[in-house]
C-alpha cells in the first residue's frame, strides 16, 4: 500500500484543535482506569503509560533523526538501576528522596549514560551507526555480569517503593496511585517531546535526517545536532526506565538487553516512526501483544515477527501512517468505494492467518508434545497429525489461502491506485483554483 | 572593487589528487570582493572538485584557499559556512521530508544567531520566520510554501535551492549549474532571479549555458585538465587563442547561432 | 603463561578467528555489494548449524557439510528475490530492519522446530578428539578442521572473484552496477546469487561451528554482535581489515580467557595489597578471563573514539 506521492499529512491545527486534542489526551489518562477497573487493565494501562515515554523517546532517534540503534534497552535499563538503587537508598533514609522524584533519577542517569556513550556512537552515521549501539548494547550488557554490585547478579536488584508516606498519605502502593504517578509523566514527557519537535534543535534533527551533508553547508555540525538529541533521547528513556522500576519493584540484567532493545525498536516502528503519534500507538501495542497475545498463543513472537517483516515491505510508515492515509482518503470522500476491497482484504487475510497459524500451533504442540499420539487440538477440531493426508490437507489450505490472499491483494490495490490517482487530480484541480 | 580589501577568494597552488589521478594541478585564482566570475569547461576539467574544494566538502591535496584572506583549506564545511561562504549543488540537495518553508527556514537558522536550542519555540522567532518568507518571496516560492520539498517540480527544486544557499545572506556565493536541465525560457528567469538575489556578493558560477555565462559574468575563468587557462574578461577570454583552441571554439560557434536564431 | 598453554590459546584463536572471518567476509561482500548490513548474517549461520544437525541425522555429517550449506544458500537468495529487493527502494534503514525482522523470525522459528535448549550435535568420529597433544593440552581436531575450511573457501572465494567470469561481473557490479546492467548482465540476479552465497557460507561456518561450539538458539546473537564489531573495527569495507579484525579479536578473547590475573594480582606483585574495604575493588578483583566477553566491545569503542575508520577502511564518514 503505497502512495505514489507520499503526503506528508500534517495536521495543522488551529489553536482550538491543539487544545481540544492534549485536553483530551489527557482526559484519557486521567479516566481510563475508572472505565477499565479491572486489575488487569490496570497493570496494562500503567505499564502503556511508561511504554509510551520509552517509544517516544526511541521515535526522537529514529523517526525524526533517522538514526537507527539497537541499544536503546542500555539507557532505559541503566535509568531503572539507577532508579532501583536510589529507591533503596531513599528508603534506608540516606537519600531523602520521595518517589515522584524517582523518575527523574532515572532520566539525569539516562542522559549521563546517553552523555558519556553518545560521544563515540554518533561520530558514525546510518549503518554504522546502528552497529555501533548494538556493540555498545553488548557491552553494557555483558558488563551487566560483571558487576554484581551495582547490577544484582542473577537475582537482579529489588526496591520497595512504599516507603515514604508523607507525601498527603500517598504511598503509592496501590496500583492506582502508581498509575496515576505514571500518567502525569507520560503526559509531561509526551508534550516535552512533542515541544521539542518545534524547536530549533528539533527542525535541524529533522533536517539532518533528510540530508545530513546539507546541513554542514548550512553551518550547522551534524554530528553534534546528532550527540545533543541522543542525549535528550536517553533523558527520557532513563525516565521511563525508572517507571519499570517502580511498577516492577525489580531490576534485573535482562533490562539491558538486546531482546528488550529489539523489542523498542520493532514496536516503535510497527506504531509508525514517522508520525509524532506513531510510538504511541506502537506502546500499546507492545504491552497488548506481550500481556495479552502472549496469553492466546505461544508462539506469539513468530506472527509478531511476520507481521514486523509484512510491515516493513508493504507499510514501512507503520499504522500511523495506514491511518493518515486512509483519513485523507476518508477526507476525500473516498472510503466509500473502497470499503469491499477492505472486506475481501480483510476476509483473505484472517483465512490466511488461520491457516497460517494451523501450521505454527501444530509444529509447536509436536515439538512440546513428546508423549506424541499424534493429535492436536485446533479451535476445538482434533487433527491427527501422524497421518500423512492430514498434511497434504493443510499443505493444500496454506497454498489457497496463500493464493487467495494474494489475488485479493492485488485487486486492492488496483483499487487503492485509483483512489490515489483521483485523489491527486482533485488535488491539483482545487490548486488550479486557487 | 575597493582596493586593500583582501580578495574574497582566493586559491594559491591549489592541487587535488584523488588516488594517483591528479583532478586539479595548481589553480591560481584571485576573486575581489563582489565580483562574478564564472567558471567553465569541458566535462571532466575538475570545475565541480574545484568547488568541493572552496566549500570544504573535502581538503587539498597542497595548496591554500582563502577566504576573505583567511585560510580555509581543510576546515569542515559548517566552519567555512560560518565563515560566510555558500554554495549550491548541481542536484538539488533538499531536505526533502520538510517543507518549502522549514527548509529555507532551516538554511537561516545559524546565520541568524541561533544555536542548538531546544529551549525556545520556531514559531515564536519572528526574524527568522519573517526573513523566510523574505527569501521565499525573492525566489518565488511563497506560494508552494508548504509544499514538500521532493514534491516540487524540477525549477521549483533548482529555485528553492538556490534559495537555501543565500538564505543565510553569506557573502560569498558558490552556484554549481544553477540552470542545468533548464528550458531556455525558465533559463533567462532563473538568471535575472540570481543576479537579483546576489547583489552586493561575490558570485562563483559553474556553468555550461555559454549564454548565461557572458550575460552574468565580469570575469570567467576557464578550466581545462584541472589547470586554468585563462581568467579574464568575458571579451579577452572569448578573443583568446588558448581557450579558442582548447574549448570555446565550437562552443561559442553553436550558441552565436542559436542567438542568431532567436 | 606456560608455553604449551600460550601456543594452544594461539591456535584456538586463530581459528576461532579464522570462523569470525568466514562469517564477517561474507557480510562484507554484501555490503559491499548491495550496501546493506545483513543483520540475518549470523541466522544463516545459526541455521547452518541446525540444518547440519538435522541431516547428520539423517545421512552423516560429511554430506551435511554439503548440503546444509546449499539448502540454506538457497532460502537467503529466495529471501533477496522476494523480499529485500522489494524494500531496496525505500533506503538503508528499512534494508538494516529488514533483516532485523529475518533475523527475529529465524530465531523463533528455530526454537519452534528444535526446541529452546541446546541441540546435541556431535562431532563425527574422524573430527573427535585431539590432533595433537602438547605437553598434556590438547588442540582439538574439530578446530584444526575449522582453520582448514576457512582457509578453503578463503582460497576458493579469491579464485572465484579473480578468475572467473562470474567473478569479473561480481566486482565489477561492485562499484558500477548500472553499467554493469548496461552491458547486459543480468545484475539483480548476481546480486541473489552474492546474497545467496553469503548466507552458504555464513551456513558453512555453522555445521563446523555448531558441532564444535555449542548449538543453541542464543548462537546467533552471541557471534552476530562480534561479527558486527569485527567488521566495523576491520574498516566497513575491507577484507583484508575483516580479516585483520578477526584474527585480532579470535586471539584476544582466546587469550583473555586463559589468562586467571586480576589487577589485584598485578599490584601484589608490586607490593601493593588490595583488599575489599579498598576503593575501586569491584573494578580491580576482575580476572581477566571475566573481562573477555567485553574486550571485542570495548575495542570497537575505542575505535570508534581514536580511529574512526577502522584498521584498513576506506569509506569516510
Amino acid at each position: 500500500m503505497n502512495t505514489s506521492t507520499a503526503h506528508s499529512f500534517h495536521f495543522k491545527p488551529y489553536n482550538v484543535g491543539r487544545w481540544v486534542i492534549w485536553g483530551g489526551f489527557a482526559l484519557l489518562l486521567i479516566v481510563a482506569p475508572q472505565v477499565f477497573r479491572s486489575g488487569l487493565s490496570l497493570t496494562l494501562l500503567s505499564q502503556m503509560g511508561y511504554m509510551v515515554i520509552i517509544c517516544l523517546s526511541y521515535n526522537l532517534l529514529l523517526g525524526q533523526g533517522g538514526m537507527l540503534s539497537f541499544g536503546h534497552a542500555v539507557y532505559t535499563g541503566l535509568g531503572a538501576f539507577f532508579a532501583v538503587h536510589a529507591m533503596n537508598l531513599a528508603s534506608s533514609g540516606s537519600l531523602p528522596l520521595p518517589l515522584p522524584l524517582i523518575p527523574l533519577v532515572g532520566g539525569l542517569a539516562g542522559l549521563g549514560v546517553a552523555a558519556l556513550l553518545g560521544y563515540p556512537s554518533t561520530k558514525k552515521a546510518g549503518t554504522p551507526f546502528a552497529m555501533i549501539t548494538l556493540g555498545v548494547g553488548e557491552l553494557v550488557f555483558a558488563m551487566s555480569l560483571m558487576f554484581p554490585e551495582f547490577f544484582g547478579g542473577e537475582g537482579g536488584v529489588s526496591a520497595n517503593r512504599v516507603y515514604d508516606t508523607r507525601l498527603f498519605g500517598i504511598g503509592f502502593g496501590p496500583a492506582t496511585q502508581v498509575y496515576y504517578l505514571i500518567a502525569f509523566y507520560t503526559f509531561v514527557c509526551t508534550a516535552a517531546m512533542f515541544a521539542f519537535t518545534r524547536t530549533p534543535l528539533g527542525r535541524m534533527l529533522n533536517a539532518v535526517r533528510d540530508n545530513p551533508e546539507r546541513v554542514e553547508f548550512v553551518g550547522y555540525d551534524t554530528q553534534r545536532v546528532r550527540y545533543l538529541a541522543f542525549m535528550i533521547s536517553g533523558f527520557f528513556a532513563g525516565i521511563g526506565g525508572a517507571f519499570v522500576a517502580i511498577n516492577f519493584e525489580i531490576v534485573t540484567a535482562e533490562t539491558v538487553s538486546a531482546i528488550r532493545s529489539g523489542g523498542y525498536l520493532l514496536f516503535t516502528f510497527l506504531g509508525g516512526a514517522t508520525f509524532f503519534f506513531g510510538p504511541i500507538i506502537g506502546a500499546v501495542l507492545l504491552v497488548m501483544s506481550s500481556v495479552l497475545l502472549s496469553e492466546i498463543t505461544p508462539a506469539w513472537q513468530i506472527y509478531l515477527g511476520f507481521v514486523f517483516l509484512f510491515m516493513v515491505m508493504y507499510a514501512p510508515g507503520g499504522v500511523a501512517s495506514l491511518i493518515m492515509m486512509n483519513l485523507r482518503v476518508a477526507a476525500f470522500g473516498k472510503l466509500g468505494r473502497l470499503w469491499t476491497s477492505y472486506l475481501a482484504l480483510g476476509g483473505a487475510g484472517a483465512v490466511l492467518l488461520a491457516a497460517l497459524s494451523l501450521v505454527v500451533e501444530i509444529v509447536y504442540h509436536l515439538q512440546l508434545d513428546s508423549s506424541g499420539d499424534g493429535s492436536v487440538k485446533f479451535f476445538g477440531v482434533m487433527l491427527n497429525v501422524s497421518s500423512v493426508d492430514v498434511w497434504v490437507g493443510i499443505a493444500l489450505v496454506v497454498a489457497t489461502a496463500l493464493g487467495l490472499f494474494e489475488f485479493v491483494r492485488r485487486s486492492f490495490l488496483h483499487e487503492w491506485g485509483e483512489a490515489q490517482t483521483e485523489i491527486e487530480k482533485e488535488i491539483k484541480r482545487r490548486e488550479a483554483a486557487l | 572593487m575597493a582596493s586593500g580589501q583582501p580578495p574574497a577568494v582566493e586559491l594559491r597552488g591549489v592541487c587535488k589528487r584523488f588516488g594517483k589521478t591528479e583532478i586539479i594541478r595548481g589553480v591560481n585564482l584571485s576573486v575581489a570582493a563582489g565580483e562574478r566570475v564564472a567558471i567553465i569547461g569541458p566535462n571532466g576539467a575538475g570545475k565541480s572538485t574545484l568547488f568541493n574544494l572552496i566549500s570544504g566538502r573535502f581538503g587539498p591535496s597542497s595548496g591554500e584557499i582563502l577566504l576573505h584572506g583567511r585560510p580555509i583549506q581543510g576546515m569542515k564545511p559548517y566552519e567555512i559556512n560560518r565563515a560566510g561562504l555558500s554554495r549550491s549543488f548541481q542536484v538539488s540537495n533538499l531536505f526533502g521530508r520538510l517543507s518549502v518553508f522549514e527548509n529555507i527556514r532551516c538554511a537561516l537558522l545559524w546565520a541568524m544567531g541561533h544555536r542548538y536550542e531546544f529551549w525556545k519555540f520556531l514559531a515564536g522567532l519572528r526574524e527568522v520566520n519573517e526573513r523566510t518568507d523574505e527569501v521565499l518571496a525573492m525566489i518565488k516560492l511563497d506560494r508552494k510554501r508548504d509544499h514538500l520539498a521532493m514534491n516540487l517540480t524540477y525549477a521549483e527544486q533548482r529555485a528553492l535551492e538556490v534559495g537555501i544557499t543565500i538564505a543565510g545572506g553569506s557573502s560569498v556565493i558558490l552556484l554549481d549549474e544553477p540552470t542545468a536541465g533548464m528550458s531556455k525560457s525558465e533559463t533567462n528567469r532563473f538568471v535575472q532571479l540570481i543576479r537579483e538575489v546576489t547583489v552586493g556578493k561575490t558570485l562563483l558560477t559553474v556553468e555550461h549555458d555559454m549564454g548565461v555565462v557572458f550575460g552574468l559574468a565580469d570575469r570567467i575563468a576557464v578550466l581545462v585538465y584541472g589547470e586554468v587557462l585563462a581568467f579574464d574578461t568575458p571579451e579577452a577570454v572569448r578573443a583568446n587563442a588558448r581557450v579558442q583552441e582548447a574549448y570555446l571554439g565550437s562552443v561559442l560557434a553553436e550558441s552565436q547561432a542559436a542567438g542568431a536564431q532567436a | 603463561m606456560t608455553t604449551e598453554a600460550f601456543v594452544i590459546s594461539l591456535l584456538n584463536g586463530v581459528s576461532y578467528g579464522l570462523l569470525l572471518f568466514m562469517l564477517s567476509s561474507g557480510l562484507t561482500l554484501i555490503f559491499s555489494m548491495m550496501g546493506v548490513l545483513n543483520f540475518a548474517h549470523a541466522s544463516f549461520y545459526m541455521l547452518g548449524a541446525y540444518v547440519g544437525y538435522t541431516v547428520s541425522g539423517f545421512v552423516g555429517f560429511w554430506p551435511a557439510l554439503v548440503l546444509a550449506p546449499l539448502a540454506v544458500g538457497l532460502l537467503g537468495a529466495g529471501f533477496e528475490r522476494f523480499a529485500l529487493r522489494r524494500v531496496h527502494k525505500f533506503g538503508h534503514v528499512p534494508e538494516l530492519l529488514i533483516t532485523f525482522g529475518l533475523s527475529f523470525v529465524v530465531l523463533e522459528l528455530v526454537q519452534l522446530v528444535w526446541g529452546r535448549s541446546a541441540v546435541p550435535y556431535a562431532l563425527p568420529p574422524l573430527l573427535d578428539g585431539p590432533l595433537f597433544t602438547l605437553f598434556g593440552t590438547q588442540f582439538p581436531r574439530s578446530r584444526a578442521f575449522i582453520m582448514l575450511v576457512a582457509v578453503f573457501m578463503l582460497v576458493a572465494l579469491w579464485l572465484l572473484l579473480t578468475r572467473t567470469r562470474v567473478g569479473l561481473v561480481i566486482q565489477a557490479a561492485l562499484t558500477h552496477p548500472e553499467m554493469v546492467e548496461a552491458l547486459g548482465h543480468n545484475v539483480p540476479r548476481v546480486l541473489m546469487m552474492v546474497f545467496g552465497g553469503g548466507a552458504a557460507l555464513a551456513a558453512l561456518a555453522g555445521v563446523i561451528g555448531g558441532n564444535t561450539y555449542v548449538t543453541e538458539p542464543g548462537m546467533a546473537n552471541a557471534v552476530g554482535a562480534i561479527v558486527f564489531v569485527v567488521v566495523v573495527v576491520g574498516g566497513m569495507g575491507s577484507l583484508a581489515g575483516a580479516f585483520l579484525a578477526s584474527l585480532l579479536i579470535g586471539v584476544l578473547q582466546n587469550f583473555a580467557v586463559a589468562l586467571d590475573y586480576s589487577m589485584i594480582d598485578v599490584l601484589a606483585q608490586v607490593g601493593h595489597q588490595v583488599g575489599p574495604g579498598s576503593a575501586g575493588y569491584a573494578l580491580l578483583k576482575l580476572k581477566i578471563s571475566q573481562v573477555a566477553p567485553i574486550l571485542p566491545f570495548l575495542l570497537l569503542v575505542l575505535m570508534l573514539v581514536f580511529r574512526p575508520r577502522g584498521l584498513l577502511g576506506t569509506r569516510e564518514g
